[in-house]
């Protein structure tokens, strides 16, 4: 009974070597690329002595800008990762045909289509769009940093943790294979008894606890730390839309967690919430899944919305129309995306009064986002357009997502939705909404931020380029796919009888090739832009003649932000400033107060990727360990009295001093 | 940039447009049931409507673009214009006063068109008369195959269905583990299939013909092949097919359905002759294996206030999820890697027939 495999057991649960997928060649493939790339990332930073540079500038920083660009990183990088997985399926589908199995058995497939969705919506489109509130928030409402640093500093950290034990899944286990919102039964201990579910479960807990913080910081911080005199109805239409998404986040993913949380416990202690056993119902999973579903389309949308109502305003060189009617726009939206849920399951039953009833919600919402597309059209009229990169990104975005928006319209009608539900023509729909929108919305905030968080602006020709491939791979992949559901062709199949369909899997696979050409042209575009960064240098902080406060201060701002909290008359306040014949302050400088880097963030996300790793490979000493771990980090924590430290007046006088000099140089 | 945008969309999208109003066996666009018919109508109707709204959108979008481009020195440039109150009631009212239109036909239709309703009409031209008598089929979604059950003639089948055309066709569905859709696109909308449940569709089909139904509900690793025939048959081939299903059939009793029901891919056609008395009602209760307690057993215990203690004993009796685990336990040499909760590091092996690389070599064979 003590022999060596109790022992075993006892050390490492169900972690064997097993666990380590070295017989699929795929996967070794990768894992050799990823641990070579990784090492020679490691090398260089070793080599070029970056490690004290990295973590005291950048791990442990607090510094809202810094978050905000590690959260995009964090995107980006899993972008690559989720689109591999895309690029994956698009070859599977574009070959299963007349017999042949394609080279993804079901086995991997079934894993790939659930990555993919897991990682797109909460490690890319969710960290894209927090790190784009975390960066742009406190400079359009004119504040120092938010209301919680440190607080905001673990939330990236925990998102983080989430993204590393999903990619772990690849090299150690496997991942879910039951779809992106693993619906039980099929997700359940019973049908689902491997690690990916697991994998599934605590990677979005833990990523959870990061979003639902920052989700609360982001809400302080715009309720409390507005500058004097920008009342709600003249903050910037970003910081409104980012209010509405974060209460959102507040409150729905609690929902998710606590859905999660039962989940786990009929996989782990055998409890009976979502089983077909003992009273269980499935679909009160269902319901609760997408109460937190639907709302977070919204939260991903709203800040996209936002992006383009910024870019609209400024490119035209127009105040936006209709700002009133856009907030309430707004605020209904949010509101309204809380009585939808089941229109992602008309299908399971309910009568019909419940579906008309959730059809008609849902179709409401079109009207806020009817007048929301208005109000861009009519900024347009009579301003005088600059086409350059983020607009054209918007203009894209006007053409691409109504066409997604009738289509989502389409599926709101119960009766039609019964034929296209969980077909390829859903598939199209939310694409072209979340790439239409969501996606083309953060690509013109890139592009319309960049100099602003890097001093100086992205090249303008790849990015065109990285536009063109995008909008028009986009077509290309997903019309094809509408085509397809209307043929009655379901999602998540991987292998097909109709040798008549495979003409369009083979243009949708020709449209992801274009997107992919799209990804790496904006990955060119980083590159060239960073070699001829002199050439593009942004001397004046505005380069794009902006109008909220971000613009006033200098690209890159300094830690501080702003050495004088600007006073706001009117929203377009830096417009307004600038119409005024507005001065910067040359002296009077004095010291700033803030808030000090700290390393607890990075250590307590680290043990928590620990614990979700010995949660999943019930390794029960280590779970307990490092759980006990947290508490005491946080505890410890709160004996760190050394938070916050004073810019001397000094510095604050040399680098604005070094920023009057290069702005009179200008001139 | 303005010129090459609208070019280069319109000569992607028109080609696309075309092919999908050419159609191309587009099921779902012309389908040979009343109800997918109507369906189809709806979707159509719902689409002129709102083209209505997007036409015009996408139109001034592209035109404003081009007309206040900054080059464009002779449009008006106006950077204070940013209120009217006339086009704030339009842009408004304009979305709102589709969405009404779309909501009435919404409420009517949903209910209309309600898969729970019993059909009053065969199709556009035909109300349902007295003298046809509705067929049942009884449907359950097994791991992954489809079972079907005709309750009027005693029989079942497997992966195939017939229905004789212009009868109504009342269904009534579940399924043995995990959700399933079931989706015949020319005859009718899906309607999710759940274990310990039943849902309920009525449709007809009015042309004669062999269509394809499946799962379109993600099921699992057999899930692309959990595929059927649907025959729709004059009254003569369908009297023909149940004769011949009962000539060729076998009996399908207890212990021929629990084999049935384990995991297995691309099955073939199955005929059944006959089948035990309430095999149905015990699969959607989840008591077909001897000894267990049905569902509705259980709710009258519940209904009637509930047991005591003494429901404790009722417990195993009332597992259905785990009914394959103990076939796996014969099986040694797991122990090193199953903890205390018996659940394997990886999912089950894939079941009979679904593809797997043959270097493919885990452990945790639990079925």
């Amino acid at each position: 009974m003590f022999g060596n495999t109790s022992l075993t057991h006892f050390l490492f649960g169900r972690l064997s070597w097993e666990a380590i997928p070295y017989h699929e060649p795929i996967l070794v493939v990768t894992f050799a690329v990823v641990a070579l790339g990784g090492l020679a990332l490691l090398a260089l930073i070793t080599k070029y002595r970056l490690w004290g540079y990295l973590w005291h500038e950048w791990f442990t920083s607090v510094d809202h800008k810094k978050i905000g660009i590690m959260y995009i990183i964090l995107a980006i990088i899993m972008l690559l990762r989720g689109f591999s997985d895309a690029v994956m399926m698009r070859i599977q589908q574009a070959i299963a045909f007349n017999g042949s199995e394609g080279y993804l058995p079901p086995h991997h497939y079934d894993q790939v289509f659930t990555a993919h969705g897991v990682i797109m919506i909460f490690f890319v489109a969710m960290p894209f769009v927090t790190g784009f509130m975390n960066y742009v928030v406190p400079l359009q409402i004119g504040a120092r940093d938010v209301s919680f640093p440190f607080l905001n500093n673990f939330s990236f950290w925990m998102t983080t943790a989430g993204a590393i034990i999903i990619m772990m899944s690849l090299f150690v286990g496997e991942f879910a294979r039951t779809g992106w919102l693993a619906y039980p039964p099929l997700s359940g201990a019973a049908y689902s008894p491997g690690v990916g579910v697991d994998y599934y479960i605590w990677g979005l807990q833990v990523a959870g606890v990061g979003t639902t913080l920052s989700g609360i910081n982001l809400i302080a911080t715009i309720v409390k730390m507005r500058a004097p005199g920008m009342t709600f109805m003249k903050m910037p239409v970003f910081t409104w839309t980012s209010l509405c998404t974060n209460i959102l986040i507040v409150a729905t993913f609690p929902i998710l967690t606590a859905t999660l949380a039962l989940l786990s416990l009929d996989r782990y202690v055998g409890t009976n919430f979502f089983t077909n056993d003992l009273g269980g119902n499935p679909m009160m999973y269902i319901n609760l899944i997408w109460i937190w579903g639907h709302p977070e389309v919204y939260i991903l949308v709203l800040p996209a919305f936002g992006i383009f109502s910024e870019v609209v305003a400024t490119f035209c060189g127009k105040r936006l129309f209709g700002y009133a009617s856009m907030v309430y726009a707004t605020c209904v939206i949010m509101i309204l995306s809380y009585l939808v849920w089941l229109h992602h399951f008309f299908t399971m039953g309910s009568g019909a009064s419940v579906n008309a009833f959730f059809g008609i919600t849902t179709m409401i919402i079109s009207i806020p986002t009817g007048a929301k597309m208005f109000n861009w059209l009519f900024t347009m009229y009579r301003g005088r357009i600059r086409y350059d990169v983020p607009m054209l990104w918007t203009v894209g975005f006007m053409v691409t997502f109504v066409i997604g928006g009738m289509t989502g319209v389409m599926l709101a009608i119960p009766p039609a939705d019964f034929v296209l539900h969980n077909s390829l023509f859903l598939i199209a729909h939310f694409h072209n909404v979340i790439i239409g929108g969501v996606l083309f919305g953060l690509l013109a905030g890139v592009n319309y931020w960049f100099p602003k968080a890097f001093g100086y602006r992205l090249d303008p020709f790849w990015g065109k380029l990285s536009f063109w491939f995008w909008q028009i791979g986009f077509f290309v992949a997903f019309m094809p796919l509408y085509v397809l559901g209307l043929m009655g062709v379901t999602r998540r199949v991987s292998q097909f009888e109709d040798p008549s369909l495979q003409i369009w899997f083979i243009i949708a696979a020709v449209g992801a090739f274009l997107i992919a050409l799209g990804i790496l042209a904006f990955i060119v575009q980083l590159v060239v832009s960073f070699l001829r960064r002199d050439e593009l240098r942004d001397t004046t902080g505005d380069p794009w003649d902006g109008r909220t406060l971000e613009w006033s201060t200098s690209s890159p701002p300094p830690d501080y932000n702003f050495a004088f909290t600007p006073v706001v008359h009117d929203h377009d306040s830096w417009y307004d400033m600038k119409s005024r014949g507005y001065e910067r302050p040359l002296t009077g400088f004095r010291p700033i107060h803030m808030p000090k880097n700290t390393g607890t963030g990075i250590i307590l996300a680290g043990i928590s990727t620990v614990l979700a790793f010995a949660l999943i490979w019930y390794i029960w000493w280590l779970a307990a360990l490092s759980f006990i771990a947290i508490v005491a980090v946080s505890i410890g924590h709160t004996f760190n009295y050394h938070r916050d430290f004073f810019i001397p007046a000094d510095t604050v006088v040399a680098t604005e001093e070094a920023r009057t000099k290069t702005l009179a140089e200008r001139t | 940039m303005p010129k090459p945008f609208s070019l280069a969309r319109i000569s992607i999208v028109l080609p696309l447009m075309l092919a999908t109003l050419s159609g191309c066996d587009m099921v779902v666009m012309a389908p040979s049931g009343d109800i997918a018919v109507q369906q189809r109508d709806l979707i159509v109707i719902s689409t002129v409507l709102m083209l209505l709204i997007i036409v015009p959108v996408i139109c001034l979008t592209l035109f404003f673009a081009w007309r206040y481009r900054q080059s464009n020195k002779a449009a008006t440039y106006d950077p204070e214009w940013h209120h009217s109150t006339g086009l704030e009631v339009i842009i408004w009212s304009a979305p709102l006063a589709i969405i009404i239109a779309l909501g009435a036909i919404t409420w009517v239709s949903t209910h209309k068109l309600d898969p729970y309703r019993p059909l009053d009409r065969i199709d556009a031209a035909r109300p349902v008369s007295g003298e046809v008598k509705p067929i049942t089929v009884e449907v359950v979604a097994l791991d992954w195959k489809w079972l079907f059950f005709y309750p009027d003639y005693g029989i079942a089948t497997v992966n195939e269905m017939a229905a004789p055309v212009d009868v109504p066709i009342n269904f009534k569905l579940t399924a043995s583990s995990v959700m399933n859709s079931f989706y015949v696109p020319a005859l009718a909308g899906m309607i999710y299939t759940m274990p310990g449940m039943e849902t309920k569709l009525h449709a007809v089909i009015n042309k004669a013909g062999d269509y394809e139904g499946f799962s379109s509900n993600y099921s699992g690793d057999g899930f692309s092949h959990m595929r059927f025939k649907f025959h729709g048959l004059d009254q003569a081939g369908f009297d023909q097919w149940v004769a011949q299903v009962k000539q060729n059939g076998t009996a399908l009793n207890r212990d021929a359905y629990l084999k049935l029901e384990k995991p297995s891919v691309k099955e073939p056609v199955r005929y059944y002759a006959s089948v035990d008395d309430g095999l149905y009602e015990a699969v959607l209760n989840m008591c077909v294996r001897e000894g267990q307690m049905c569902m509705k057993d259980m709710m009258h215990i519940d209904m009637m206030g509930g047991a005591g203690v003494e429901s404790q004993e009722n417990r195993a009796k009332l597992q259905h999820d785990n009914r394959h685990a103990d076939q796996a336990s014969g099986e040694g040499g797991t122990a090193a890697t199953f903890p205390d909760t018996g659940n394997p590091s990886h999912s089950e092996e894939p079941a009979e027939g679904v593809e797997e690389p043959a270097t493919m070599n885990h452990d945790g064979h639990q079925m």
